[in-house]
């Protein structure tokens, strides 16, 4: 899409909200990708004389029980949250989108033997499904955003279906099929595009979702493993000092919540965008 | 409607076979012997070919998983290893905890949500719409285990206003009980309820434009009256449907609240399994879970059908 369309098609409030959004998930991703050049203190290194020491201004966050810095340990614990949603939510796109393609064009016995399958994994709530997977997978960062993906793969190929469903029947696509296009050209070229907008929000969605689950997953101790640093793991070890050491289990609560804001905020936004007509009737 | 209703139904058998089959399945991928896996380092020999006859681990998969599916449907899960008991009796004790759970939490929802967006959508692009809109896009960010940490830090220890976790059978104390489920269900509810509270407002904006709405201001209603008379029945359809989906997304939530809480609900007592690689009870109560959450769902959408004639021809 051209630049200055963008501006035309984009009313100002919601171009608003999701710039919003985009710059919390930018300025977040900074501090993770930076996070080992800008961060006051190693967030790993023990000092047991700083254990449990309250925010100041040169350790905003405070100290955990181990003497750690809490900043340094978020900052670092955003790079496997944001990690962690980025590779699920690209793996589920990788597989669902191409089967969501299928399932729409084909329809038929092709549309059934892909999508019924996909159904039963959409039967489960999504966090008890993670927890079976990492049950019986094991746990660790990869295999976290393994099992998000899979969580993830049936929502992507529903909205990409949907898509492809309501497009194919529209007068350029048969226009393309009488000029003899190849089916694969009529597919990418004519068809996809329209899946782009609906999956894009659907990814901003599930990445919010993805920071959740992750956190929570760890928080239960069937996530991320313990060296790694993870906002769940902080809140898990946290819950055991809360009474004299409150900073532990605020801070990393806040900084989950600021990430999955962002992302909803980008959800939001672009959903507005997306059907003006309801943005009309929403605000 | 009997016909939706049967469709509905017998759509659902399917699906619930292929749930069976799913965690069957997931169960028997674990690396390594089952039975060397559930005994863990205690395992004996002799341990292990008990166990392995206990379970027809010597028998093809799939005649296990027949053999495993013919005791679900008459309620018997087998026995717990570690406890030693039925694990269809262990659900059974959980299982109203759990919904006691999910029940006060969908109240709460219904209780927070539905006035915050009728607030919101009667107001539109008032400061106290924004006001609200910003509130539940706040509510729908928080983690909700987080939040109920915070509860407990702010409420229970610091305020020592309500328990902090455990749970007292309603029978011996129905107050002492409704205390301990207060923050649960709080803290399960919190965030539906910003669902729940955009989308009323939303589905109350959309009806402010039909035609009988201006009718009745045209006739001298007052915005009261309009609201609470007209606008909210019709937009109750979206409103009971998405109430609906969010019971069955709480069963899942639960797992995290009945942790926090210590609450002795199913939710717990698959997350223990989990923890303890005790699979059999693992695929016991991830399959009565994801039932109940298709259960869930199906009802929904009968009511849904029922409520609005028209999906039902769908």
């Amino acid at each position: 899409m051209r630049p200055g369309s963008l501006a035309r098609l984009f009313p100002s409030r919601h171009r608003g909200v999701t710039l919003a959004g985009a710059l919390v998930i930018g300025a977040l991703a900074l501090v993770a990708a930076l996070a080992p050049w800008i961060v006051p203190g190693s967030p790993t290194e023990i000092a047991k004389d700083h254990a449990l020491r309250p925010p100041t201004l040169a350790q905003p966050f405070g100290m955990d029980d181990l003497g750690r810095s809490i900043l340094s340990r978020v900052a670092h614990a955003y790079r496997v949250s944001l990690g962690v949603a980025v590779a699920s939510v690209l793996l589920a796109l990788a597989v669902g989108v191409p089967l969501g393609l299928i399932a729409g064009y084909a329809e038929g016995a092709l549309d059934q033997l892909i999508m019924r399958p996909l159904d039963v994994l959409m039967s489960f709530p999504a966090i008890l499904l993670a927890i079976a997977l990492m049950a019986v997978f094991g746990t660790g960062v990869l295999l976290v955003a393994a099992s998000l993906a899979v969580v993830y793969t049936p929502v992507v190929a529903r909205v990409v279906r949907a898509a492809v469903l309501a497009a194919k029947v529209e007068v350029y696509v048969d226009g393309a099929r009488a000029l003899g296009a190849p089916v694969p050209r009529v597919v990418v070229r004519h068809i996809l595009p329209n899946a782009a907008t609906p999956v894009l929000v659907q990814a901003s969605v599930l990445m919010a979702i993805a920071i959740l689950v992750e956190a929570s997953l760890s928080f239960l101790g069937v996530g991320v493993r313990p060296p790694a640093p993870s906002l769940g793991l902080m809140l898990a070890d946290g819950r055991g000092f809360m009474v004299q050491a409150p900073w532990m289990v605020v801070f990393p609560g806040l900084a989950i919540m600021a990430a999955v804001l962002g992302f909803n905020m980008v959800a939001d936004g672009l959903r507005d965008w997306l059907d003006p007509q309801q943005a009309a009737g929403r605000s | 409607m009997l016909v939706y209703a049967a469709r509905r139904v017998a759509l659902a058998v399917p699906l619930l076979l292929g749930m069976s089959v799913l965690i069957f399945a997931l169960m028997r991928v674990v690396p390594g012997d089952p039975a060397t896996v559930v005994l863990g380092f205690k395992a004996t020999p002799e341990g292990i070919r008990a166990l392995r006859e206990a379970f027809h681990l010597d028998e093809p998969v799939a005649q296990q998983y027949l053999r495993w599916l013919a005791g679900v449907t008459r309620g018997d899960f087998g026995l717990d290893f570690r406890q030693n008991e039925p694990i269809g009796r262990m659900i059974l004790d959980r299982l109203p905890v759990t919904l006691e759970l999910t029940l006060l939490a969908a109240a709460c929802t219904a209780l927070i949500g539905v006035p915050l967006g009728l607030f919101a959508g009667g107001r539109r692009g008032t400061a106290a719409d924004r006001a609200a809109l910003a509130v539940g896009l706040m509510g729908v960010s928080i983690p909700d285990f987080w939040l109920g940490i915070m509860l407990i830090l702010g409420l229970s220890l610091g305020a020592g206003l309500l328990p902090s976790g455990g749970w007292v059978p309603f029978t011996e104390s129905p107050l002492e009980n409704l205390l301990h489920f207060a923050l649960p269900a709080l803290t399960l509810a919190v965030s539906r309820a910003a669902v729940l509270g955009r989308l009323t407002r939303a589905a109350v904006l959309d009806t402010m434009h039909r035609g009988f709405v201006q009718y009745a201001r045209a006739k001298g209603l007052g915005e009261q009256a309009i609201l609470f008379r007209h606008v909210l029945p019709n937009a109750a359809i979206p409103i009971i449907t998405v109430l609906g989906l969010q019971v069955g997304y709480m069963l899942g939530g639960a797992i995290v609240v009945e942790m926090i809480f210590t609450l002795p609900g199913v939710g717990r007592m698959t997350l223990d399994a989990v923890l303890e690689r005790n699979y059999p009870v693992v695929q016991s109560t991830v399959l009565v879970i994801g039932a109940l959450f298709m259960l869930v769902n199906l009802l929904t959408d009968v009511l849904y059908g029922w409520i609005d004639p028209r999906v039902r021809r769908r």
